[in-house]
């Protein structure tokens, strides 16, 4: 766990009431004639980062914004996406499981010359090497060679080079690699082992004519 | 006096198996001490900083199975950072040194490196079962340590443990001559596996009667699976996809149907949804299902598969089973005796589709359960006061109710009287999870009512000191106290401090507690350890006591500190 090297003053000593500002977002569907109990972690505000505890330091110098305002003392670890309201620690649901019953990105994968499609789930990977690994375990026939910085698949019986191209949301078939990987799993919607001699001709954001649409 | 030979004592307490009876039995006088100490070979820990390897090996000398747990309950719940500890190396350093003849492990919430498989795998000969529950740490290449080295393994079985995929060829070290596997279990690795070799491992290991594959294990390979192994009983499945009219679909068909043994049904990761109707052939005698991993299954076809499963008596869905489904499970499933209905949307902020009816339906129909976990929209506490008369049976009551401080809908009342209910029919609770808008007044039910509770979990409830004070006071049995996001402080705390040493532990996160009150619990218990989890330097070098503790976990241990606390964890 890193270390931060400033800390937030307590309530008391930044002379600004959170109770007071506290907007109570609850939970959907919780019952808003209940007083709210000091402490209780719940609502947007309390799970994501505040400037409130930056703008309101009456202390001067240099300190690193705090992630939570102590007082409301979220415990940090992995933080909540911020368009939910959430609790961290609920529901009481096994992390394991919650990663398990995250939206699979399966896509499917073309190879050019193959007589059917495979699946691949992206969410199973964590960079371009293991995924191009993993295409070579499934198209077994093919290594991958690193070419200069380029990824070229080579098909090792009849030495047939194959360029890894995706198609993106918006419908444009992109080289495989070019993007941070993130946001490659993101935007990718199929792929697609183009052979290198039809990858050729895509010159990089081509008119719709030279994209392959199948 | 005794006038049996030792011999014969040793024969007597064979008998014996639970490791409570044994405790007493060794507490009767020396000499029972002493065989029964020499005879043990099964030890449980419950926590594994509350003993020192070195003193477990002094104690039992001939232990050959050894069950330990490491992290806190929370840590499932993201609540305990990352390296707080739970680490099995010094077990299994410590086991190996003293060559102890290990035969069995098993652990729940450690920290489990490669290196330690591979010690393990290299320092026990006979070593027969390696059972992991929520573990991590740990790669591929332990597994390929275990499998090479473990000439006598029966049995390997891996349960919702984070284990970092090399997608190696792990299973391809089992040897060719071991072929003594009774049960393996991997369906919590993400990556792919050598399918022939899975195959291969199959077909030479005619005492497998557990199998539960991962995703990457398609269809086509389950079926030549169940081929070779006819005689499993427990079957976990990897992905279900694939053209109802094809012929690898035909020949499971065909296969299902010669698998008369399969008692636990379970997997179903990934699920074309026309494929199901081939496992109806063995719903009929299915005892065990869990298709809670898989929300490929939608709430129409997994009625339609509960209708041809009247045997059940254990099952654990996904909500979208809905409380019409449920209405089904209960004039279905009439042996039903554990339900846990967990919720398809985990992150909780959507709607689950079960409400208070479901539960009702199947409290009415199911005499025999005794166990639930139950993750809902909604209940009320008319809903359980009619569980409560229905079911007087209850040792495990768990709901999870997802908005965690709704009051009964139609009342807007707060739940005491319905969890009241509970504990005042169910005598034999041992476990209680509550969650709803609660009052100190249900903690009040708790502590008259619930004598036989051992583990209770609390979470935004509760409005003053008396809660817990309550519980504390008449939960006699109580070994486990977690309590997240509730009014407690100082006073609760600090009432009666020799409470605790007659627990296991207890954890407190987000309520009232300041550091001056930790401190003195810790000053006065010395045989408490009592730990403060702080994250990202919370509290300041030099903190006041009035601060308050966002994390307190506390257990009893005969070992004082533990020396492998990260430097955000303090041992005051």
């Amino acid at each position: 766990m890193s270390t931060e090297n400033g800390t937030c003053l307590p309530e008391s000593d930044t002379g600004l009431n959170f109770e007071e500002t506290k907007l109570t977002l609850g939970l959907p569907g919780e019952s808003r004639g209940v007083v709210v109990k000091t402490g209780i972690k719940r609502g947007y505000l309390e799970t994501v980062d505040l400037n409130l505890g930056r703008s309101v330091d009456l202390d001067g110098g240099d300190r690193k914004a705090c992630d939570v305002n102590p007082e409301n003392r979220v415990s940090g670890g992995a933080k909540p996406p911020a368009t939910e309201a959430q609790v961290i620690g609920w529901p009481p649901v096994r992390g394991y499981r919650k990663n398990a019953m995250k939206s699979c990105r399966y896509v499917k994968v073309a190879v050019d010359g193959a007589p059917y499609l495979r699946k691949v789930d992206l969410e199973m990977y964590n960079s371009y090497q293991q995924l191009l690994a993993s295409l070579e375990d499934m198209f077994s026939c093919f290594t991958i060679r690193n070419y200069l910085s380029e990824r070229k698949i080579v098909d090792n019986v009849n030495g047939v080079e194959y360029v890894p191209t995706y198609e993106d949301k918006d419908g444009d078939w992109m080289l495989v690699g070019d993007v941070p990987w993130k946001m490659f799993v993101e935007s990718c919607k199929r792929l697609r082992l183009m052979k290198s001699s039809e990858a050729i001709e895509l010159a990089p954001r081509t008119p719709p004519n030279c994209s392959s649409t199948s | 006096m005794n006038y049996f030979p030792d011999e014969v004592l040793e024969h007597v307490f064979d008998f014996i198996a639970s490791h409570r009876d044994r405790n007493s039995v060794s507490l009767v006088c020396k000499s029972w001490y002493r065989i029964e100490k020499f005879s043990r070979t099964k030890v449980f820990i419950g926590n594994c900083y509350a003993i020192s390897p070195e003193r477990l090996i002094a104690r039992f000398p001939g232990i050959k199975s050894l069950t330990l747990k490491g992290k806190p309950h929370f840590a499932d719940f993201n609540l305990v950072p990352h390296d707080w500890g739970g680490f099995v190396y010094p077990w299994i350093e410590a086991l190996a040194r003293c060559r102890v003849g290990l035969e069995e492990l098993r652990l729940k919430r450690m920290v489990v490196s490669d290196e330690s498989l591979e010690l393990l795998s290299r320092s026990f000969p006979n070593f027969k079962a390696l059972v992991l529950v929520s573990c991590e740490g740990f790669t591929t290449d332990g597994l390929a340590a275990v499998a090479a080295n473990c000439r006598f393994l029966r049995e390997l079985d891996l349960q919702e443990n984070e284990i970092e995929d090399h997608r190696g060829q792990w299973l391809n070290c089992f040897s060719d001559s071991c072929t003594s596997l009774v049960s393996l279990n991997f369906a919590c690795l993400k990556g792919e596996i050598n399918l022939a070799a899975l195959e291969r491992l199959v077909a030479r290991s005619p005492n497998l009667k557990s199998l539960r594959v991962n995703r990457a294990v398609p269809l086509e390979t389950l079926q030549r699976l169940l081929m070779r192994a006819p005689q499993l009983a427990d079957l976990g499945v990897g992905s279900y996809v694939h053209d109802p009219t094809s012929d690898a679909y035909r020949k499971l068909k065909d296969t299902m149907q010669n698998c008369t043994s399969i008692r636990s049904l379970s997997g179903f990761l990934e699920v074309a949804p026309r494929c199901l109707s081939t496992i109806y052939t063995i719903c009929p005698n299915l005892t065990s299902m869990n298709l809670s991993y898989a929300p490929g299954i939608s709430g129409a076809e997994l009625i339609k598969l509960i209708q041809h499963c009247r045997k059940l008596q254990r099952i654990w869905i996904l909500d979208c089973i809905g409380d019409k489904g449920l209405a089904i499970v209960a004039s279905t499933c009439k042996e039903l005796q554990e339900l846990r209905v967990f919720p398809s949307d985990p992150y909780g902020v959507g709607n689950a589709a079960v409400t208070e009816e479901g539960l009702v339906a199947i409290s009415a129909g199911c005499p025999k359960l005794h166990s639930l976990l139950y993750f809902c929209q909604q209940m009320t506490n008319a809903a359980l006061i009619t569980v409560a008369n229905n079911c007087p049976n209850f040792t495990c009551f768990r709901l999870c109710i997802l908005d965690p401080m709704k009051p009964d809908p139609v009342t807007s009342q707060p739940l005491d009287e319905g969890y009241g209910a509970i504990v005042q029919s169910c005598k034999r609770i041992t476990r209680l999870s509550l969650s709803g808008l609660l009052t100190d007044q249900v903690f009040h039910y708790i502590g008259m009512y619930a004598k036989q509770v051992e583990m209770l979990s609390i979470a935004f409830a509760g409005d003053s000191d008396k809660s817990m004070l309550y519980v504390l006071n008449g939960c006699k049995k109580l070994r486990k106290l977690e309590i997240m996001n509730c009014p407690f402080g100082n006073v609760a705390l600090l009432e009666d401090m020799g409470k605790y040493e007659t627990m296991r532990s207890l954890w407190m996160s987000s309520c009232e507690i300041t550091l001056g009150g930790c401190k003195t619990l810790a000053k006065k218990m010395p045989r408490l350890n009592v730990e403060i989890i702080n994250e990202n330097n919370q509290i300041e070098f030099n903190p006041e006591d009035r601060q308050k503790v966002e994390k307190m976990y506390l257990y009893r241990s005969l070992v004082g500190p533990r020396n492998d606390a990260p430097e955000f964890v303090w041992t005051l």
